[in-house]
């Protein structure tokens, strides 16, 4: 019962109430009339994800099929009839050096999934022997002053998706405290808002791109002559610079659009300022500082691919970057792994923002 | 009782327009409201001039759009006055404060706060050195007037609309003002929920005696809460077009004033006031 109650509030929390449907249906407390609702919340998404995997395996085969005629036409053609079919052989026979490179199947995808997962294990297993070897020796060496040794053992896709994680997050905390407190302080001034309002309409549609030149331009020189590695530093501040801008502009709607109701309850009960922000005005434009900051996480999640890439930042954006440039034969199924990863944390982002606005705010949204 | 002619409510209007100023609370002086507009200048009111005694409850009717609520919310300082002027208890006001409380038209609870938490909103600015039990106290002792006392800690979104604004009332009289300003504060509500709070709202009433300006557009409600009902005249350049003094006894309930022999005729007074 403790259990069941747990999975039920956990996943309600995430906004993923089709578990606690699925979980009602093995336990048998579903009802004939919530069968519809099962079937709909359950069964019909689960038919169309079956029907995209189904489609994209056919497209892919056809996409295959092509690359694979032209590369056999080419051959005939170039070095004759011998060489084709050594080709048509070699293709057949899942050779990896002679597979057409294009788009990979769903299956590839899985299975290169599988290897990264695989990777995954035998890195961190490695990593364990490291620390697990080089424990007494570290403990020696920070007893005498010096620094201790470090794993640097090339990142895991996991460890990547970490990475990833953590910049994103450190990017919308400096959104957070920058865009939020400016926005109200914005909102309530009408003369801070048409000092800022050119502002705000210029660097909102710059380019990501852009942005990170920016935030390499200054961190370099202000960090010049240290020997850290900068390309955290610099793309956490540009994910954060570039996703801030939604909120700003929703926080300082939310605060200047206060219902005047509440402002005459507040002017006739004379609250001081203090009061009045932390009392009426916060609480009353939460809504719209939460979709704003629902618009950056997600804002910060999509252009951190683009950033980590520039930057050479470790995350998944480079690990995207370095499978092109790699070019082996499962390259493309693992950028196709990395697309979900990102679509999926994407989606997980968003429900737990709306969780925490349903649960922080008064006025309760629902999921999409 | 005598039925009221014409004759005689020309008297009271004469009679009442102008008292001892130790027994007037609220006092406007040549009251006068203007909009400019890019036509020129709108006047909503000019030369409106109005006493009210202590401890009056005083209900105003007009037609829409006549400057009624523009004239409250210029007593509650949330309207900047643009000629004449307005005082209470012999002061010139300057802007809204906790000595006029103000219930409005729409309940205007914060929706994120519990009733208890709303109420405490006002009790805590007006009495900032009671201790916290003492203001708690207060706003409970508010809310259960109203009939609430099951519901301190719902939050001011669950309610339904009659309740939210009994949690106004609460909240208006719980911060002790000098004058109480309504806004039509039954005018959102259906005819059985506006009964009920009209109950309610005399009874403290009678307890508190709390100088009140009260807009209404219902005939009834006018008669049945005021000592006298104010008849505006309609817009622009509104003004005080007629004044009704209601002689019935208080405290009154709903069937003893329906049954009144002056009722209908006040209720003729009024409406033909309006239909003019």
């Amino acid at each position: 019962m403790k259990a069941s109650l747990t999975l039920g509030k956990v996943s309600n929390f995430l906004g993923l109430g089709i578990f606690t449907t699925l979980k009602d249906l093995f336990t048998g407390k579903l009802e004939k009339e919530d069968f519809k609702d099962f079937l709909r919340k359950s069964i019909v998404p689960l038919a169309s994800i079956l029907l995209f995997i189904g489609l994209w395996h056919l497209g892919a085969k056809s996409l295959y099929n092509r690359e694979a005629d032209f590369k056999i036409a080419k051959a005939l053609k170039d070095q004759g009839q011998v060489a084709a079919d050594a080709l048509t052989a070699c293709i057949a026979s899942g050779e990896s050096s002679c597979q057409p490179n294009t788009l990979p199947s769903p299956a590839q995808v899985w299975e290169s999934f599988q290897s990264l997962l695989r990777d995954h294990n035998i890195i961190s297993a490695d990593k364990a022997a490291f620390i697990e070897k080089t424990a007494a020796l570290n403990e020696k060496r920070i007893a005498a002053g010096k620094d201790a040794i470090v794993y640097t053992g090339r990142p895991s896709f996991v460890d990547q998706i970490f990475r990833s994680l953590q910049t994103v997050f450190a990017g919308f905390l400096l959104a957070l405290l920058i865009a939020v407190p400016l926005g109200i302080f914005i909102g309530l001034s009408p003369t801070l808002k048409s000092s800022f309002n050119w502002f705000i309409q210029i660097f909102k549609p710059v380019s990501p791109v852009v942005w990170y030149l920016l935030v390499f331009m200054i961190v370099k020189t202000i960090l010049i002559g240290s020997t850290n590695d900068s390309s955290f530093t610099i793309s956490f501040i540009s994910v954060g610079l570039c996703s801030m801008w939604a909120t700003l502009v929703n926080t300082a709607m939310g605060v200047s659009s206060v219902d005047k109701d509440y402002i005459n309850v507040a002017k006739v009960l004379k609250l001081g300022t203090f009061q009045k922000i932390f009392k009426v005005v916060l609480p009353s434009s939460l809504p719209l500082i939460f979709t704003g900051l629902k618009i950056t996480l997600s804002v910060a999640w999509m252009v951190l691919i683009a950033i980590e890439l520039l930057a050479q930042s470790p995350g998944l954006g480079l690990f995207v970057w370095e499978e092109f440039q790699n070019g082996a034969n499962d390259s493309n199924a693992k950028i196709i792994v990395a697309m979900f990863a990102i679509g999926i944390i994407g989606f997980l982002l968003d429900r737990i923002m709306l969780s925490i606005q349903n649960w922080v705010s008064f006025d309760k949204q629902d999921a999409i | 009782m005598s039925i009221i002619t014409e004759n005689s409510i020309t008297k009271e209007v004469l009679k009442t327009t102008s008292f001892a100023s130790k027994d007037v609370m609220l006092d406007l002086k040549d009251l006068k409201k203007v909009y400019p507009t890019p036509k020129g200048d709108y006047v909503v009111l000019e030369n409106l001039n109005l006493q009210i005694k202590k401890e009056e409850f005083v209900t105003i009717i007009g037609h829409s759009g006549c400057g009624k609520t523009t004239m409250l919310s210029m007593i509650a300082g949330l309207n900047p006055i643009s000629g004449g002027n307005i005082s209470v208890l012999g002061k010139h006001i300057k802007g809204p404060g906790p000595d006029r409380g103000v219930i409005f038209q729409s309940p205007s609870l914060m929706p994120w706060m519990t009733s208890l938490q709303n109420v405490l909103l006002g009790v805590n600015q007006v009495f900032p050195h009671a201790s916290k039990a003492q203001r708690n106290d207060i706003a409970k002792y508010y809310l259960q007037k109203v009939g609430l006392e099951d519901a301190f800690h719902k939050k001011a979104s669950e309610l339904s609309q009659g309740m939210q604004q009994r949690v106004g009332i609460a909240r208006a009289f719980a911060i002790k003002p000098k004058v109480l300003l309504l806004d039509e504060p039954f005018g959102m509500l259906d005819s059985l929920t506006r009964g009920e709070l009209q109950d309610i709202l005399i009874e403290i009433w009678n307890k508190e005696k709390i100088t009140a300006v009260m807009i209404t557009h219902d005939v009834d409600e006018a008669i049945f809460l005021a000592d006298r009902v104010v008849m505006m005249t309609s817009g622009p350049k509104a003004k005080i077009g007629d004044v009704l003094d209601i002689n019935f006894q208080r405290p009154r309930t709903r069937k003893s004033v329906l049954e009144h022999d002056d009722y209908y005729a006040y209720r003729k007074h009024l409406i033909d006031f309006l239909e003019h």
